[in-house]
């Protein structure tokens, strides 16, 4: 049942352009993660030519900030980051969010109560101030601004799945195999988690974005790593030069833009294509 | 229904209790001594570090800090920012103000505009006018806001120099009270503006989906039966109870949106919070952090809390008990 499901799914993610335009954008950002900084002519973000704040032109593509370092290449060396970023802050939020949602759903009752009353405390909270009085208090590091993202996103994950494993676990599939001697562990696990995941990978897709647009956000506000290249800082860079440079703050926005929007489409397309009655209302 | 409403107002202490239990987590996550959380690294006169080290008992056993810690707290005791020269509490509420006058106005724009635009994409099917919103909001939920803030910045105050990009009032003398009321405008455009673009985004996807449903419903087909005017199952059937789902989600992003202004604050130099964060970031001053956080996490409980009791008023369903939400 699952696999037929599925495979439909495919089919119709497959038909629909946007998946294609969305997909590929994603496809040739990881490319430009991998190979972009050998391609560069400069080996090191921290090249310095004597063209400081110098606008775009055909000498230094997209201009050069403060300290005559080339915008793109620090552009390039930031898709890194913010994938990097994204994917793992994504995944775990995902995979905790999965484990404490299926937990919850699955027991119910009291186990239930109290897991969703603590994830409904973590929503009511300003994710963006905790995150960033947690990074202040604690020291900047790429490790860290994962481990605060993931965080922070995991309750709209947990609750996802929770709704999704109520539904499942009431299918008579469930009731068969509980009749077979499996034992509730074993069949929360290898049977429920299984049918009810599908929800949860097209919200993923969207957790990538938003965790993209928060790490954005810390680097913005000064909160991450100086000497790790990423669009935020970027951005914060910009700030200080908005009267003089508008390239510093124009082009890593518009990355960001590009990017986050490439994984919201994307997810919304999966979420389409998994549940082709609901896409009237994700369209 | 008086059952749901005190619910949710029980439900809203722990809640509270808990972020209190949160600021005292954050100030253990710091490397080495909890007093830098609670003094900050701006330097200050001994006697006042050795005065919070007894106050928030940092040489008695955890239980009792956690007690001491809530105990101070709920007195309104939130520290002294001496970067600020002021104590926290009479700091951040002071810039809370501002916030709150950038962000109101935005806030009902925002939700005008996408109400607004919901309907047109819903009246509109398929249309061209139902794709450009989708897009549109589409491209409000990826950019950040900070950005959208430079972009004007960089269109209406440097290329053209139409606006002014920094601050609330003019240095010199925009006049005092009512007479200020256009400067103020004039400085609110650009920061107001992003954040009202970015937050009708939000609504503007939810409107249009739940528009959309409600045209669907039958009770549509029965006033039209009636021989009522579009105009009048529009406005008198279907946008009531279509503006369930949008006030919901107004409300329960309460959150969303102050984080957004704060960000667009920082950009403009607006003297809200946004500017008092981003300092406090960069001076070390992590009293006034805790501030921040603590204050505009009350506000959000209190937001949600309001959207609840909102609810049982407007509701028919949850009034009468048959829905508790």
């Amino acid at each position: 049942m699952a696999i037929s499901a599925g495979s439909r799914a495919w089919q119709r993610l497959k038909r629909n352009p946007l998946a294609w335009v969305s997909g590929g954008f994603i496809l040739l950002l990881v490319v430009i993660a991998a190979i972009g900084p050998s391609l560069l002519q400069d080996t090191t973000q921290s090249q310095i030519s004597n063209d400081l704040l110098s606008g775009p032109s055909r000498t230094t593509l997209l201009g050069t900030d403060e300290l005559g370092r080339s915008i793109l290449t620090q552009l390039v060396y930031g898709v890194r980051t913010s994938l990097l970023v994204g994917v793992l802050a994504a995944a775990s939020a995902t995979l905790f969010g999965t484990a404490i949602g299926a937990i919850a759903g699955f027991s119910g009752g009291a186990i239930d109560l109290v897991l969703m009353r603590i994830a409904e405390v973590f929503q009511v909270m300003p994710t963006f101030i905790l995150g960033a009085v947690i990074v202040a208090l604690a020291g900047p590091g790429v490790f860290r601004v994962v481990v605060v993202i993931a965080l922070l996103a995991w309750p709209q994950t947990a609750r996802v799945m929770r709704g999704e494993v109520l539904r499942v676990k009431s299918l008579e599939f469930v009731a068969a195999v509980r009749c077979l001697g499996m034992r509730e562990s074993a069949i929360l696990w290898s049977e429920i988690v299984p049918n009810a995941i599908a929800p949860v990978i097209a919200l993923g897709t969207l957790v990538i974005g938003q965790a993209i647009l928060l790490e954005a956000a810390l680097g913005f506000f000064g909160l991450t790593t100086p000497d790790v290249a990423s669009w935020g800082l970027l951005l914060n860079d910009g700030q200080r030069f908005i009267r003089q440079a508008w390239w510093i703050s124009v082009f890593p926005g518009l990355a960001i833009l590009a990017t986050v929007l490439a994984f919201n489409l994307f997810g919304d397309c999966i979420g389409a294509a998994l549940n082709p009655r609901a896409k009237e209302r994700a369209a | 229904m008086v059952r749901f409403a005190a619910s949710r107002l029980v439900w809203a202490v722990p809640i509270i209790l808990v972020v209190l239990i949160a600021s005292f987590v954050l100030t253990h996550v710091v490397p080495g001594d909890p007093i830098t959380a609670l003094v900050g690294e701006y330097p200050a006169p001994p006697e006042y570090v050795e005065k919070v080290r007894r106050s928030f008992g940092l040489d008695d056993s955890l239980a009792m800090q956690l007690w001491l810690h809530l105990a101070n707290l709920l007195r309104g005791d939130l520290g002294f920012s001496f970067a600020n020269r002021q104590p926290v509490l009479a700091l951040v509420l002071d810039r809370a103000g501002k916030t709150l006058l950038l962000m109101v106005p935005a806030l009902i724009a925002s939700s005008l505009l996408g109400i607004g635009l919901g309907m047109l994409a819903a009246s509109r099917r398929g249309g061209t006018a139902d794709a450009a919103v989708s897009a549109l909001s589409l491209v409000g939920y990826s950019v950040p806001v900070f950005w959208l803030g430079q972009v004007l910045i960089i269109l209406f105050a440097v290329t053209v120099h139409w606006l002014p990009a920094q601050g609330m009032l003019s240095v010199r003398g925009g006049g005092s009270g009512l007479s200020a009321l256009p400067d103020f405008f004039l400085h609110w455009l650009l920061p107001g503006s992003a954040t009202t673009l970015f937050y009708a985004a939000v609504v503007a996807r939810v409107a249009r989906a739940s528009l959309r449903e409600a045209l669907n419903q039958d009770f549509v087909i029965t006033a039209q039966a009636k021989g009522l005017s579009d105009r009048e199952v529009l406005w008198k059937h279907v946008l009531p109870n279509a503006l369930m789902p949008v006030i919901s989600v107004i409300g329960y992003n309460f959150g969303n949106a102050i984080t957004g202004t704060i960000m667009v604050e920082a950009v403009f130099g607006w003297p809200g919070i946004g500017g008092l964060f981003l300092g406090s970031i960069a001076s070390r001053d992590y009293p006034v952090l805790q501030g921040i956080f603590l204050l505009t996490s009350v506000i959000v409980i209190l937001a949600n809390l309001a959207t609840d009791l909102l609810y049982v008023v407007i509701d028919p369903r949850v009034r009468h008990g048959y829905i508790g939400r």
